[in-house]
């Protein structure tokens, strides 16, 4: 194994880098020539758009982190002075402040892509849980990022989520302490907050770096869901691939813009320009809207313990859905009965948002808890027995004859559309 | 050479593995790796704890002497407001009254006070749901459906004991430990 790469770079410099450390030979194959399905949509951008997002996110934060003073009675202020005598403060404050909801959208697109194409399945289980392990990092990190302002919502914002751990029997009171530094949410818990605010996003670069391993061993599932049979169903990435998501990267950044110049403060909370206050609770706290399913399982639960149990399950069914889901057929544009129940899913995770952001009485507690139970039907029950009971319709023979072939994504008449394969 | 010699001595019980002085240098080197990473781990787990400083603040003095029946005040005590309570006699009736009514947190009333202070009722005003201060310590606000407490958070109420009484959150408000030094000083903590 020992020796020089050879190289094939013709550039002198960069071929002596690259024999010695083939970074450019590795760029070219998983980037440049990389086979993918040549029949992506504009679904399957959204990969791309995270790794834009999380740039974007680590560079405004660093910029923030050198102005900000994490401190009970200075961090409020400091983040203030950003805003008002900073540099671009305020720019780079609306950019990170909107970047984590625009973050949110983004992964929540790439989730609901994955579960509608069955990205989640064999081959690609792992690759999955990498990502339900990165949306589990984005939340922690998104959390302790809003507690950082030291406003009214971070404040109490902070204190329900920590105390969420003092349901656990006999060693949850000693764990809130623990995660505190104290008896309440004070200054030790900021000072933590802001350290792991700053490390989390590295952490998550490595967990991504991962996923895209994992993807590039496995290859991207399509939206036929049927697997790569030759070179006539590819495509080189580049340039094929990075001009689709230069599209997709414009277009984000346009309403990444609108968010940023012209509405900054619609995702957020009013309150949190109110500086926090241990004495009084505001009459609603609601968390950031991308928590706002989660909070209303955790409210839909007329027990503490249960409650908490249930939030954490949510997202813990998400990482064992490859065995939940027993179909064999990925895409469902070929599964009737689950292309419908998705729907029914994803209006279940809206209506869980809504009711989330209002108050937990009357009604809202009910349609929350319905939301929540088809939630779990959804998955442990739907799921698992669909895939013996329902009829996939009959799947393309290949990528390229359903692409090339007769239009659409139906199966190609035996032979009656045979055109020769494209040479690859 | 001499080890494959002795082989055919041993009897091979589990698929010929052996027992051989290298996996005991391996289990004593790995557990002393466990130990010397443990030692270094638990000093950077516990400096999270709370620190010397935060546990001084541990106690504070109150005086009651201006809180007149019927009123209540608010004082912090390790970073946590307490309630402190000067009850009228109704609401101690009250709360003698409901000490056989459905509480899922069982306690009676005289044991949530000091003998002879019945009127003083001092508990943490800490939701024990999930740590949101109760509505109620004023008397203009929503004391719920019990007379005492309701977080506005989610939809708990506490009665005139602090007991809970109705919606999610678990236990009784705790009461602190606290001593009266006199007849208007209490000693929190």
């Amino acid at each position: 194994m020992a020796g020089l790469h050879k190289s094939d770079i013709p550039n002198p410099v960069l071929n002596w880098i690259d024999s010695r450390l083939p970074i450019f030979t590795m760029l070219q194959k998983e980037y440049g020539v990389f086979p993918t399905p040549r029949n992506f949509n504009y679904l399957w951008n959204f990969g791309a758009l995270n790794m834009v997002n999380l740039v974007i996110m680590i560079a405004t934060g660093i910029f923030l982190a050198m102005n900000y003073t994490p401190h009970a009675t200075m961090a409020f202020d400091s983040v203030e002075r950003i805003m008002r005598d900073v540099n671009y403060g305020w720019l780079l404050r609306y950019v990170h402040a909107n970047g984590a909801s625009m973050f949110f959208i983004v992964v929540y697109i790439h989730i609901l892509r994955s579960l509608y194409y069955g990205s989640y399945k064999n081959p690609r289980e792992l690759l999955w849980i990498l990502g339900v392990v990165i949306f589990l990092l984005m939340m922690a990190t998104a959390f302790m990022g809003y507690v950082l302002p030291w406003g009214q919502m971070s404040f109490w914002g902070a204190t329900v989520i920590t105390n969420l751990f003092s349901a656990f029997p006999i060693v949850g009171e000693s764990i809130v302490t623990w995660l505190w530094g104290g008896y309440s949410v004070d200054n030790a818990t900021l000072n933590r907050f802001f350290s792991l605010h700053y490390l989390l996003p590295f952490v998550l670069v490595g967990v991504v770096f991962l996923h895209i391993a994992a993807l590039h061993i496995t290859g991207s599932n399509n939206p036929l869901g049927i697997d790569v049979k030759g070179p006539q169903d590819t495509l080189p990435f580049h340039p094929y691939y990075t001009m689709k998501d230069s599209v997709g990267i414009c277009v984000y950044l346009l309403v990444f813009a609108v968010l940023v110049f012209f509405a900054p403060n619609f995702l957020g909370h009013a309150d949190n320009y109110i500086p926090a206050n241990p004495l009084v609770t505001p009459a609603h706290i609601v968390p950031e809207w991308y928590f706002l399913p989660f909070y209303a399982i955790l409210r839909s639960v007329p027990d503490k313990l249960g409650g908490v149990l249930l939030m954490f399950g949510a997202i813990a069914v998400l990482a064992v859905l490859p065995w939940l889901d027993t179909s064999p057929v990925r895409s469902a544009r070929f599964r009737p009965v689950y292309r419908i129940l998705f729907w029914v899913l994803v209006v279940a995770g809206v209506v869980l948002g809504i009711a989330g952001g209002k108050p937990a009485e009357g009604v809202w507690v009910w349609i929350s808890r319905v939301a929540t139970a088809y939630y779990f039907l959804h998955f442990l029950v739907i799921l698992p027995i669909l895939g013996k009971f329902e009829r996939p319709l009959p799947l393309p023979e290949s990528i390229s004859r359903a692409v090339l072939g007769a239009g659409g994504g139906g199966p190609i008449p035996g032979g009656a559309a045979a055109k020769p394969m494209e040479k690859a | 050479m001499a080890e494959s010699a002795a082989a055919p001595h041993v009897a091979p019980q589990t698929g010929g593995a052996e027992v051989t002085k290298r996996d005991f240098l391996k289990l004593v080197a790995a557990s002393g790796a466990a130990v010397g990473a443990g030692s270094i781990v638990w000093p950077m787990v516990d400096s999270m704890n709370p620190a010397a400083d935060v546990l001084a603040l541990s106690s504070t003095t109150v005086d009651l002497a201006p809180v007149t029946a019927g009123q209540a005040i608010t004082v912090m005590w390790r970073g946590k407001p307490v309630f402190v309570r000067h009850r009228t006699a109704e609401e101690i009736a009250k709360a003698r009254a409901d000490d056989k009514g459905r509480l899922p947190d069982p306690a009676t009333d005289a044991t949530r006070v000091k003998t002879g202070k019945d009127q003083w009722l001092i508990v943490v005003g800490v939701c024990t749901h999930l740590g949101c201060i109760p509505l109620g310590n004023r008397s203009t606000e929503v004391r719920g459906e019990y007379g005492g407490w309701f977080c506005p958070c989610h939809g708990s109420h506490y009665d005139t004991s602090g007991r809970i009484r109705l919606g999610p959150a678990p236990t009784n408000l705790p009461v602190p430990p606290y001593a009266f030094e006199g007849d208007t000083n209490i000693k929190i903590g």
